[in-house]
């Protein structure tokens, strides 16, 4: 090893990670000798192993593939394992701090079942009856901008980063987040499926509540555009279905079908919003602060 | 179909848990070590410094029209602001050809308050400068992972956000009717172009109408990559396969225009403001609009 590199491997990292669970935490500093080549979750995985064995992380491919490492590196949404120490300004302390839109489990670990929630009020492909014999049959064309959305690896970066629930903890009932209205535009675009989902994307997955100021897309560890691909196309098929009197003439003079109440369409998926928020009011699952008086929302 | 119903399956419910204690330090502790503030300070300054300067050319009611008659050589000159010509200005200045005033001279007020209604109304419905103004404005959020400022309130608690889906900005989902008055003027400010090139004795060519040329370029490259553009050109179709020349639009005009939106928001905003201002310049008599030939 040269004197030079020596040296860049004897500098030392401040790294500040937040320990705590859900009776509260603060931030811990460590001091740890920088080394060459590294992303943020090498770093953690090393204070794991020589300074804080109980420290709890979440990781599995190392790859930004599988979007469980997600945290909060400088404050700035990203995966962990995506982020090289070399990207940052190892001068000054680097915190790491847990998910801040979900709810803690313990250190670095949030519980995202919020998410899966939502996904189970998603109402899935609904493909069209074929005829004896006949098969499904797609342009490529077609499928490019359903393509785009399942290279989503549900890190849940922009769910998290989302205002809408960020900093509205009331809305999480009512609003799906980014990573929905994708799976839901992905759905909507599909050149064969038979469900119209626009009305219940409106008025039960809260589309209206985004304001598009796109950080959704800017933490996307896939490039995913979310915002200009997804949510403003499903905006305007929601005007379409719900706004435009020229597109509801349209549809008088033509003969088309009007948009499926959401109600309607809400009952192909496995959940109904209304038999989610019934499982609560009875207890069953979380209580609401505002009722219950349990639990604090920052 | 297949309607699947829980109270029939094995499946258990679930349901989003709310209130429950947050990991991470209080939300209102911005943890972000670069200079978020930057592009919110840079766009409040840049939409006011438009909005000034609009608000002046608008109420001016003089110096918008560059015709024939002016003094060192003859231009067709009309502000992308005061166009198309409502005022009777136009024709006393003898205006070449077209449609000459629209209102005779009872008309006393400003013409631009009428005309800018409605490229105001296509740029306030904006996709783009909807996220610009309500990062940059109401702060809602003034960054990513910065907390929302916008629903604040002085005693500490927080206003029920709402988002788009009340009155007034419920009216946001208007955009597409504000598109086809934006397509309109396009339209006319490329005539506007075109008769930049005419002088007194024939077609020639001034700075002029290199700054009108470039004008109409970037008007309609904004008003082209229109997110509502998008949808219509083949954004709502789910078989675009199908229909040959609306993927075409879609996908090599509207998407790619579409890609360089927030760039072109930015370039034709200021283009037009200069345009005024150069106009405004010649017609005054403060300078001399170079002719090439």
């Amino acid at each position: 090893m040269s004197p030079e590199s020596a040296t860049a491997v004897e500098k030392n990292l401040q790294m500040r990670l937040w320990r705590g669970d859900a009776e509260g935490g603060e931030f811990t500093e460590y001091n740890i000798p920088a080394q060459e080549g590294e992303v943020v979750l090498d770093v953690v995985h090393r204070i794991q192993a020589e300074e804080a064995p109980d420290l709890a992380v979440r990781w599995n491919c190392k790859a930004g593939k599988c979007g469980s490492c997600s945290a909060e590196i400088n404050g700035r949404p990203a995966l962990m394992c995506m982020t090289r120490m070399s990207t940052l300004n190892i001068e000054e302390p680097i915190t790491v701090s847990p998910m801040r839109g979900f709810p803690i489990i313990r250190d670095l670990v949030t519980d995202v079942s919020f998410n899966y929630a939502v996904a189970r009020r998603v109402p899935a492909f609904q493909p069209p009856k074929l005829a004896e014999g006949e098969v499904f049959r797609m342009q490529q064309v077609d499928v490019d901008r359903s393509q785009e959305f399942r290279k989503c690896i549900e890190c849940f970066l922009c769910q998290n980063v989302c205002h809408v629930i960020r900093d509205h903890e009331d809305n999480k009932e009512s609003f799906a987040g980014p990573r929905f209205f994708a799976r839901l535009a992905e759905l909507e675009m599909h050149p064969l499926d038979t469900l119209d989902r626009r009305r219940l994307t409106s008025e039960q997955f809260g589309l209206g509540l985004c304001n598009i100021t796109k950080c959704c897309t800017e933490v996307c560890p896939e490039g995913i555009h979310i915002t200009d691909n997804a949510i403003i196309p499903l905006k305007e098929r929601v005007v379409d279905a719900r706004y435009d009197p020229v597109a509801w003439l349209g549809r008088k003079i033509t003969g088309k079908p009007d948009p499926t109440p959401a109600a309607v369409a809400a009952r192909f998926a496995p959940e109904t919003l209304a038999q989610q928020q019934e499982a609560r009011s009875a207890g069953r699952i979380g209580t609401h602060p505002e009722t219950s008086g349990a639990g604090t929302s920052r | 179909m297949t309607i699947v119903d829980p109270a029939k399956s094995n499946m258990s419910v679930t349901a989003v848990q709310i209130g429950k204690q947050r990991g991470g330090p209080p939300l209102t502790q911005v943890l972000r070590k670069d200079r978020w503030w930057l592009q919110p300070a840079l766009i409040v300054f840049g939409l006011s410094l438009f909005g000034i300067y609009a608000t002046w050319a608008a109420f001016r009611n003089g110096h918008y029209y560059a015709g024939p008659g002016l003094a060192g050589g003859g231009r067709d000159y009309l502000s992308p602001f005061y166009s198309p010509c409502l005022a009777d200005v136009c024709n006393s200045q003898g205006q070449y050809t077209g449609w000459g005033p629209i209102f005779g001279t009872w008309w006393a007020i400003s013409p631009a308050l009428l005309i800018l209604i409605f490229p105001l109304g296509f740029r306030m419905t904006c996709y783009y400068y909807r996220k610009s103004y309500y990062r940059s404005f109401w702060l809602s959020p003034p960054a990513c992972a910065v907390p929302d400022a916008g629903s604040a309130t002085p005693n500490g608690k927080r206003k029920r956000y709402t988002g788009e889906t009340r009155f007034p900005l419920l009216i946001q989902n208007i955009h597409r009717y504000f598109w086809y008055a934006a397509v309109a003027f396009a339209g006319i400010l490329t005539w506007d172009a075109y008769a930049s090139f005419r002088f007194v004795g024939g077609y020639g060519m001034g700075l002029g109408s290199l700054i009108f040329v470039v004008n109409a370029a970037l008007i309609w490259s904004y008003t082209l990559g229109c997110h509502s553009c998008r949808h219509l050109c083949g954004g709502g179709i789910n078989k675009l396969s199908a229909h040959a020349s609306r993927l075409w639009l879609w996908k090599n005009i509207a998407s790619k225009l579409n890609a360089r939106h927030q760039l072109f928001a930015w370039l034709s905003l200021i283009w037009i403001a200069f345009a005024d201002f150069y106009v405004y310049l010649v017609s005054s008599g403060m300078i001399h609009d170079p002719r090439f030939f």
